[in-house]
């Protein structure tokens, strides 16, 4: 498993992505890039001056950018992550070179061979999309993209029991400098005002937690999972009297990344980058089935 | 008789009629309810395991929400050797079609169909549930 380039890749970490799962796309070529640039450019622009997107009376100057992130995979059967870029180029300070990105959205597939290996020769498989930026154009290029390659786009969500696994494997992950507690975040049912209650640990309480509960490095089960995450709800049951289990897991945080239950994730560390697209790839592919 | 754990509290012991059925219900968006119902099995006769005994899982219809994992339940299913029933309670078609269910359940398990007995009836449910 190559590590990407933590230079090419750091842009993607500490920003926040919502996530969606994609069907694979139809007779998509990297060869195409720049015409697929010069068209989705064009449809933004039909689409703005429809007045369906942002500011009206500005004249807008949105460029497209479309690029390749040969890093981040996972197999060599893996197809070439393809980077999406918005940016605005106001008409009003023409002599400003300066464009501001206001919207970035990628596709990528790491470790995706169970979608991939029956696929027929015109698919292309990039089962995960991490978008950043309004929503508004999110719409927009996402349209574009369902229209000219066949395939469909669809919210993905992280239930609980995933969560759960993503808080013992990211707790289990080697990091240099823990300064970030660990935290969970649950919502509490049926009850007349929402209450979310907020659990921080320690990171090296947590990983030393961890520790004992893992039998084999490298190997994670359901059981251990569940012994872990029990011992936190009844630390927390000792002191508060109050059955996390019976709560839903909503957000975890840790050194390694931050996933919220919309599907919402954060990259902090580009080491384990490829580890957690690994993970959500195989998410995406699971909505996908 | 409604429940929120086993035991029944023995004051009312007298006062209580035969129990003929037991569904023990497991909401899926909480790892209390599966941890509950595990803790309330140890209370049950092991008479009641021929037959007399269903889990009703509910809340599935939304797999995102999910907290408990599916293989846990079907484990108990078949550890407990009784059936399992999936209810989605908000939709009141599935709710009045389970209520039926349970209740063709119950007249059986109390012996008021004649020629089907709890135990063959239970068999019959797990079988047609492993095809």
């Amino acid at each position: 498993q190559e590590n990407a380039d933590p230079q090419r890749t750091a842009f993607l970490l500490r920003k926040q992505w919502t996530l969606y799962s994609v069907t694979p796309l139809y007779r998509f070529s990297n060869a195409h890039l720049r015409d697929y640039a010069r068209l989705l450019s064009a449809f933004i622009a039909a689409e703005q001056q429809k007045g369906l997107a942002v500011e009206v009376g500005v004249e807008l100057d949105t460029k497209v950018a479309l690029s390749s992130l040969p890093d981040l995979k996972g197999s060599d059967q893996d197809q070439a992550a393809i980077l999406v870029q918005l940016s605005l180029r106001s008409s009003a300070s023409p002599k400003n070179s300066g464009e501001k990105l206001i919207w970035s959205g990628w596709f990528c597939c790491v470790s995706g061979d169970d979608l991939s290996e029956n696929m027929p020769e015109d698919f292309t498989c990039l089962p995960l999309f991490l978008a950043n930026g309004a929503e508004s154009y999110t719409s927009i290029v996402g349209s574009w993209f369902q229209k000219t390659f066949d395939c469909c786009f669809r919210r993905l969500a992280i239930s609980p029991l995933i969560l759960s696994w993503m808080a013992a494997m990211w707790t289990g992950c080697q990091v240099d400098k823990t300064e970030s507690a660990m935290e969970l975040v649950f919502s509490v049912p049926h009850l007349p005002q929402p209450l979310d209650i907020s659990y921080a640990i320690h990171p090296e309480d947590a990983k030393a937690l961890w520790d004992t509960v893992q039998k084999t490095p490298g190997e994670i089960t359901q059981e251990e999972v569940d012994v872990f995450m029990d011992c936190l709800y009844s630390h927390f049951h000792r002191h508060f009297k109050i059955h996390l289990s019976a709560t839903k897991l909503v957000k975890v945080s840790t050194a390694i990344a931050s996933a919220h239950c919309d599907g919402i994730i954060k990259f902090l560390q580009s080491q384990y980058l490829t580890g957690v697209l690994m993970l959500l790839t195989e998410l995406a592919i699971s909505q996908i089935e | 008789h409604l429940a929120s754990s086993l035991p029944l509290p023995s004051e009312r012991d007298h006062l209580r009629p035969r129990i003929d059925l037991i569904a023990f219900m497991i909401d899926i968006k909480s790892k209390y309810s599966l941890k509950n119902v595990k803790a309330s099995l140890a209370h049950v006769d092991a008479s009641f395991f021929l037959g007399k005994v269903c889990f009703l899982v509910t809340g599935v219809g939304r797999v995102n929400y999910c907290s408990v994992e599916m293989n846990a339940i079907w484990n108990l299913g078949e550890v407990y050797c009784s059936p399992v029933l999936f209810c989605e309670i908000e939709l009141e078609g599935i709710r009045v079609a389970t209520a039926q269910r349970l209740l063709r359940m119950l007249q059986i398990c109390a012996g008021h169909v004649p020629g089907v007995s709890a135990l063959s009836f239970g068999s019959l449910m797990r079988r047609s549930a492993d095809d």
